[in-house]
């Protein structure tokens, strides 16, 4: 007894004075910064996912970034799932999940979590702002591990910082990625690479493996989450998203320059001005100076971009803004996505429907089943119906444009002058354009009727907008949501529909706030320029908010056209 | 008891002096790691040579060791090319001339032409201990082109030791003391990047990609900057020169292989490297020691990479006049002078 008495005493000794002297040594700065770590290692463990495909065929990590479930992950994580996968959340439960929207080149889906409108999610760090040298960690699950669906907590460093990683024999690009020394394992991918306070700036995906085998050699790449955010909106869409091109090519020349060495004369650069052996100075408000800063800048942007370009010729500096065509043909990356086509179609192409089962045994729950909506060239029809209606419902509020089905007659004056008669019908359209008449047959084909001459073709922007409106998206023609594009003046990016009828392809622009249609604009000209059209100044009009004023380009010039007086007939 | 509490009270106040001494090391204004990262990397350069081939990386990195464009970094094949290109971080690119090398500790010196560049100063390198907080800094997978900076990663030094313990496994030339460092440092590409400690001091250059021959393991190690620094002076005096120079004075009656008693492998390449096909039974060279097989590396203080160097050099010497070689024979260096006279 005495000996066990003795023996306690002195370990208490032993334990006591040192517990005092780290009590006492250690510096209130260093104990700061580990309970702030510890603290934002909780934080972002709680939206932390792992994902799992249905049947054991694969899986990866995540990240919620919304209450209602929405969720960030690689494309290729879901790739095996399909649009129905499982995802367990650090409260040891598993939730059902489906497919939203996918960018298969820059290796980023959306999945929407499932059964509760509270879910932990993760806040979104500005990107740009991370540097080399920084703290940051990864949270996923590598090797899945992780069977009580705690994630796996990896520290390091920020390595680099606008990283372009080539596409390596597939069509993932990881363009202006973060390069980290935390340790990145299969398993990682999809996961979320966070700051040292805990929020996310980047999505782990790839790392430089070669020759020493998928396993971490220091060199990880995360998806930066500030490109994610230019695609948010897009991906949110339920499509399968594309990234941009510029249209023109470039090379390091012997001084370091970034020129120009081949330019397609279809692109909206080269309509811009931009030519061959140009030198590209700025790009995306960033200086350039190599291939890859070049290529970084037209990696985080979707298809159809605004995006400032400074070029030098001969000395002088010319800026421009240039809008990004996608990089694949919209066909051609649904078959890379999807497949070719059925060959023994089922209804109309393009025809929604509910999906069948794909799997034998179990199915997908119900809850699952009734968001899954399979139609090809989406990654799935239902979120882009539900963003679309939505949208939709907002901008036409209480009014219902419907009932305007008769033909609407508009005079109105432009601003050098010109007197503008405007009617607007299901048969024929016309417009007055000072001396000039002119009339649209909607049956024939709109390419050949760009109207009036000077305008580009403002006759049939106009009817394509009042077949929007009195017919709804619905029944527009081809018409889905597209996601946010830039428009100037506009600081929030306006929602975009993208409709097609006949040869025409019209985005229509709508205001976060006020949810009002704020301007078209219609590719038809076969030399690919586009007609744009801003509506203004909304007042009531026969009990529905109506544009009095719009503007668009004529010969050149930006001109106003106000709508003086607006008749509804029956 | 009492004695037992004495010596523990005694160890708690060495324990408070040491803590003290270190709450004063760290209470000096310590830069944040992104600021010494951002110092370092106008001292660190790309370098492109030969290679790209059967997963033979052309490029490996370097930095800066005088203000006048002397560049530290790893010799390899990527430095056996009559064009080294050097990047230097601000995106300029200059050719590069190989000063001089050693094979012994397989570091390399190379020389641009500019001035007041910033760099790693040798004479203020420090040395580690087990336990030291490192940051490494390199152009691994050749990540960064241009003017991007290379990458950097943050790891712990986990042991010193020396690369020969570990003899059999690790397949290398250089058996002197490491840093094994517990970050993926040793990547491709990698080689001749710098080791720094917490306040970004120059610390050791970072090794070849090392793989241990019995399970596959990457050996992450630098080499500490105490190990190389007579190879960098011999490089630097010229004791060790890499190539030969073009005005010296040939000999009237020039020293040759064939004298010694050695026959050279044949000479298929333009640089085909001075290996020792045979020796003649009872020459100089036999009786001196040289085997088949020995490679030739230095003759006369002049680095031999291939057989027309080493002829070359011959010709400047006179026949009686003795010859100092340095010998490769497997993973171990010989000095043996060759004297006709005897």
């Amino acid at each position: 007894m005495k000996n066990i008495s003795t023996v306690i005493a002195l370990t208490a000794m032993i334990i006591l004075p040192s517990q005092f002297a780290v009590s006492q040594k250690v510096d209130s700065k260093v104990r700061d910064a580990e309970k702030a770590r510890v603290a934002a290692i909780a934080k972002a463990t709680q939206s932390t996912i792992s994902v799992f495909a249905p049947g054991g065929r694969g899986g990866g990590s995540g990240v919620v970034i919304s209450k209602q479930g929405y969720a960030l992950t690689n494309y290729h994580v879901v790739k095996p799932c399909g649009n129905y996968m499982q995802c367990s959340l650090p409260d040891g439960k598993l939730y059902d999940a489906v497919l939203v929207g996918l960018d298969p080149v820059g290796d980023v889906a959306i999945i929407q979590l499932l059964g509760r409108d509270d879910f932990p999610a993760a806040t979104l760090a500005d990107s740009d702002k991370v540097k080399q040298g920084d703290w940051c960690f990864a949270a996923g699950n590598p090797f899945l591990l992780a069977t009580d669906f705690q994630p796996t907590i990896t520290w390091g460093m920020v390595s680099g910082v606008n990283r372009y990683q080539y596409p390596s024999k597939t069509l993932l690009e990881y363009a202006d990625c973060i390069q980290t020394d935390a340790a990145i394992n299969p398993g990682n991918s999809g996961g979320p690479l966070f700051d040292a306070n805990g929020d996310v700036i980047g999505i782990n995906g790839r790392g430089s493996f070669e020759k020493r085998g998928r396993v971490n050699v220091g060199v990880g790449y995360a998806i930066s989450i500030n490109q994610i955010k230019y695609f948010m909106d897009h991906l949110m869409s339920g499509r399968i998203v594309d990234h941009a091109t510029l249209g023109a090519t470039v090379y390091t020349d012997d001084r370091g320059r970034v020129i120009v060495d081949a330019i397609l004369e279809t692109s909206d650069a080269y309509k811009k001005g931009l030519r061959y052996e140009d030198e590209i100075v700025r790009f995306g408000g960033r200086s350039i100076q190599t291939v890859n800063q070049f290529k970084n800048v037209l990696g985080i942007y979707p298809r159809g971009w605004r995006v400032p370009l400074t070029f030098r010729r001969e000395g002088k500096n010319y800026d421009i803004t240039v809008r990004l065509a996608g990089v694949h043909d919209v066909e051609k990356l649904t078959e890379m996505i999807q497949g070719k086509p059925s060959s023994k179609p089922k209804g109309k192409p393009g025809d929604a429907k509910k999906s069948k089962t794909p799997r034998k045994k179990g199915g997908i729950p119900k809850a699952a089943k009734d968001r899954i909506e399979v139609r090809r060239g989406f990654a799935n029809y239902y979120y882009n119906r539900l963003r679309r209606t939505e949208i939709w419902k907002a901008h036409i509020g209480a009014q219902d444009y419907s009932k305007l089905q008769g033909k609407w007659k508009i005079s109105a004056r432009a601003s050098d002058g010109t007197v503008v008669q405007i009617l607007l019908d299901d048969e024929k359209s016309g417009i007055q354009w000072g001396e000039d008449p002119y009339v649209l047959d909607p049956e024939k084909d709109l390419s050949e009727q760009l109207y009036p001459r000077q305008t580009g073709g403002l006759l049939p922007a106009l009817h394509l907008w009042r077949r929007l409106l009195i017919q709804g998206p619905e029944k527009f023609g081809s018409l889905h949501y597209f996601g946010s594009l830039p428009l100037e003046g506009e600081k929030k990016y306006p929602h975009v529909f993208e409709g097609t009828f006949d040869v025409a392809v019209t985005n229509f622009f709508f205001n976060r706030d006020s949810h009002q249609l704020i301007a078209q604009e219609m590719f038809l000209d076969p030399e690919g320029n586009a007609v744009e059209v801003r509506f203004d100044d909304y007042q009531e009009v026969n009990g529905v908010m109506f544009p009095r004023k719009i503007k668009t380009t004529v010969s050149g010039r930006p001109t106003e056209i106000r709508f003086n007086k607006i008749e509804f007939q029956k | 008891m009492t004695k037992v509490r004495k010596k523990s009270t005694a160890l708690f106040h060495i324990a408070l002096m040491a803590a003290c001494l270190i709450c004063v090391d760290t209470s000096a204004q310590l830069k944040s790691y992104k600021n010494v990262v951002e110092d370092a990397q106008n001292k660190m350069v790309k370098i492109y040579g030969a290679g790209g081939f059967q997963g033979l990386e052309a490029y490996q990195s370097g930095f800066f060791i005088s203000s006048t464009g002397e560049i530290l970094t790893t010799w390899s094949y990527v430095l056996d090319a009559e064009d080294i290109v050097v990047m230097l971080n601000d995106g300029q690119k200059l050719n590069a001339k190989l000063k001089g090398y050693d094979p012994r500790t397989e570091v390399a010196i190379l020389k641009v032409e500019v001035l007041n560049v910033d760099y790693f100063n040798l004479d203020k390198a420090v040395k580690l201990r087990s336990g030291s907080k490192v940051l490494a800094l390199s152009n691994l997978y050749g990540v960064a082109t241009g003017n991007e900076p290379a990458s950097v990663q943050f790891g712990v030094v986990s042991a010193k030791t020396k690369l020969s313990a570990r003899r059999g496994a690790f397949d290398t030339n250089y058996q002197g003391s490491v840093y094994v460092i517990d970050a993926m440092t040793n990547n491709p590409g990698a080689a001749g990047g710098a080791i720094t400690d917490r306040r970004g001091n120059l610390a050791a250059i970072i090794g070849k990609e090392l793989r241990s021959s019995k399970n596959n393991i990457w050996l992450n190690f630098a080499i500490p900057v105490s190990e190389i620094t007579d190879s960098i002076d011999a490089i630097r005096s010229g004791k060790i020169i890499a190539q030969a120079d073009p005005k010296a004075k040939l000999a009237d009656e020039p020293m040759t292989v064939k004298l010694m008693g050695i026959v050279l492998l044949p000479n298929v390449v333009s640089n085909t490297p001075p290996f020792v096909d045979r020796v003649v039974r009872g020459s100089v060279a036999d009786k001196a020691g040289i085997r088949p097989d020995d490679l030739i590396i230095e003759a006369a203080g002049q680095l031999t990479t291939s057989r027309n160097a080493l002829e070359n050099k011959l010709k400047t010497i006179e026949r009686d006049t003795p010859v100092k070689l340095t010998i490769q024979r497997g993973r171990k260096f010989l000095n043996i002078e060759i004297d006709l006279n005897k």
